[in-house]
């Protein structure tokens, strides 16, 4: 026998070039570098430090929000109400600031919100069997709701005594120039990109969104982890919340309104996949890096403003075009 | 002494008797053939004895001590352990993530415990090889085939000191060529010294592999023999019910 048994155990299936090139990210990342250098040579505009300051300040809050959603996508559900949970929490921040109460105290109770919307959203999930796109959107109109009842549809401007802490927290740049929401962002996406790929909690969202059958019969705690990454989800939009209060300086009650979608394509462009199983930090961030430069070139080029929609469509749909020839070719 | 031994095991889903007054022991490297037809309680059977359903009359004896499961996870703590007909495999992971499901290995201290990748590609990677199999660790499940995923799922069973390995139509939805693949695989169980409970519906790979059949018929126990001093007529005859009884 030519070839041992060992040998071909032994034996890579998969070299780390064909790896990358197999990988919608990698994609994803070279076409957002391309834009930027076209960007670049084609306006005067698009490599100022300003105007890069600002693109990778938008990035920010749907990137954010994103890295929860991710959570949820690879488990195979949806959460429709981030949005409106980023408003009610930035209106429960801004509320409970307003009335006097300290930042610290305000975060807390952001916090606490968030947590408990998501506990929620996860209960009837989870434990009920409800399908999570009924439960999440039911909460996008709850949310957004309260978030009217509790400002009373006006807007909130004036912070209390720790205004000017608040308005530092999510305008300042206390590193290198860097904007302070890129900062939380990139802190968070490390965080995901650790639990996703170390930890056994990460191990098991994986095994969910891939078999949720083979996972409960192995004894994985399903249950208890769909409603973690439901939480974890309300808590990156309650976490984008303060941020974008803070770089505001103001709340209204329609912030985020359709965020939910924008959010959603940008863990789709990154690669993550609707019917679970698969998705990634980076995934998320570069996703929703690839709208914005989009958003961005098309005001810098003078292109009507009508036309984003299009072209942020076509990007969701040529992103998972890719993933689907890959898929053709692998079943021939 | 008998590894496991059940005595007038019966279970009743309201008014549907699915298994009736079921005795038999199972011994140490034994492979037991498990027949019946669609409904003739060998499903209802084996998940007793995995912890998925309790019965409602008899009991169960494990090496001589009594037995009572009210989950999966008690059964796999006692050493008894099941390949699931669908094989319970999440295609988006590898074959060592699979094998370790739900009791992966960890490395480091306290809250800051990451999954130790290295260890489980290597053990995963010794119990292929144990089980003469071309499976590689570090592949996806989803490009394997039906022989390879089956090893995964048995790789499964031998991570830790299992007594008892019932494995559910293992042959069931592969091709021939992975059929004697599986079956090898099951003799390797019983070398090892582990009680193989072998549920199927082809006549042949009971007949290959197994020591002993059991026969059920409408939730009752109609012939307990050796493979040796019976025939596929025999066993054809008694899970249709054209012979009553034997033995």
């Amino acid at each position: 026998m030519a070839v041992t048994l060992d040998q071909t155990i032994a034996q890579k299936q998969h070299t780390f070039f064909s790896r990358l090139f197999a990988n919608q990210t990698f994609w994803v990342v070279i076409a957002v570098i391309l834009a930027c250098l076209f960007l670049s040579f084609a306006t005067d505009s698009f490599a100022t430090s300003k105007n890069l300051f600002n693109i990778t300040r938008n990035v920010t809050f749907v990137a954010i929000v994103a890295l929860g959603m991710t959570f949820v996508i690879i488990t195979g559900g949806i959460d429709l109400s981030v949005g409106s949970v980023l408003c009610l929490c930035s209106m429960v921040l801004a509320v409970t600031m307003h009335a006097g109460y300290s930042i610290e105290i305000g975060i807390l109770a952001t916090i606490v919100t968030a947590l408990a919307i998501g506990a929620f959203n996860g209960m009837l999930i989870a434990y009920l069997g409800f399908p999570p796109f009924v439960v999440t959107l039911g909460m996008l109109s709850v949310a957004r709701s309260l978030a009217m009842v509790a400002s009373n549809n006006t807007v909130v401007f004036q912070f209390g005594p720790d205004h000017q802490k608040l308005l530092a927290l999510g305008g300042g740049a206390w590193v290198f120039g860097i904007a302070n929401p890129v900062l939380y962002m990139i802190i968070l996406a490390l965080i995901t990109g650790f639990i996703l790929r170390w930890t056994k909690f990460g191990r098991h969202i994986f095994a969910i969104g891939g078999n949720e059958h083979a996972a409960t019969l192995t004894g994985v705690p399903v249950k208890q982890i769909k409603v973690a990454v439901y939480m974890i989800s309300a808590l990156s939009a309650g976490i984008a919340g303060i941020i974008q209060t803070g770089w505001l300086g103001a709340v209204t009650t329609n912030l985020g309104t359709g965020m939910e979608l924008q959010v959603i394509a940008a863990t789709v462009i990154g690669g993550a996949n609707l019917a679970g199983g698969v998705g990634t930090a980076i995934g998320a961030v570069v996703g929703a890096a690839l709208i914005e430069v989009i958003r961005n070139s098309l005001g810098l080029l003078g292109i009507n403003a009508f036309w984003q929609g299009t072209f942020i469509g076509g990007a969701i749909i040529l992103a998972v075009l890719f993933d689907r020839i890959r898929n053709f070719r692998r079943s021939d | 002494m008998s590894v496991l031994e059940l005595a007038n095991i019966s279970k009743h889903f309201g008014a549907i008797q699915a298994v009736n007054d079921v005795s038999f022991t199972l011994e140490a490297g034994q492979v037991v053939g498990l027949m019946g037809d669609n409904g003739a309680g060998k499903s209802t059977l084996v998940k007793m004895i995995a912890g998925n359903f309790r019965p409602s009359h008899g009991t169960m004896q494990l090496e001589g001590k009594e037995l009572v499961l009210h989950k999966p996870a008690e059964a796999r703590q006692h050493g008894i352990e099941i390949v699931h007909q669908d094989l319970a495999l999440c295609n988006n992971l590898t074959a060592a993530a699979n094998v370790y499901l739900g009791r992966e290995l960890r490395r480091g201290f306290g809250p800051l415990r990451i999954l130790d990748y290295g260890a489980m590609y290597k053990r995963a990677g010794q119990l292929f090889a144990e089980l003469k199999s071309e499976t590689r660790p570090r592949d996806l499940v989803k490009q394997m085939s039906g022989g390879q995923r089956q090893a995964v799922a048995i790789a499964r069973t031998m991570l830790s000191q299992a007594k008892i390995v019932l494995m559910d139509e293992p042959t069931a939805a592969i091709s021939v060529r992975q059929v004697a693949e599986v079956l090898n695989l099951i003799r390797h169980l019983r070398d090892q010294g582990i009680a193989v409970v072998l549920i199927s519906h082809r006549m042949p790979d009971v007949f290959d592999v197994a020591d002993r059949v059991i026969v059920m018929r409408r939730g009752r126990k109609v012939a307990d023999k050796k493979i040796a001093s019976s025939s596929p007529e025999e066993v054809t005859g008694l899970i249709t019910g054209a012979i009553e009884q034997v033995g």
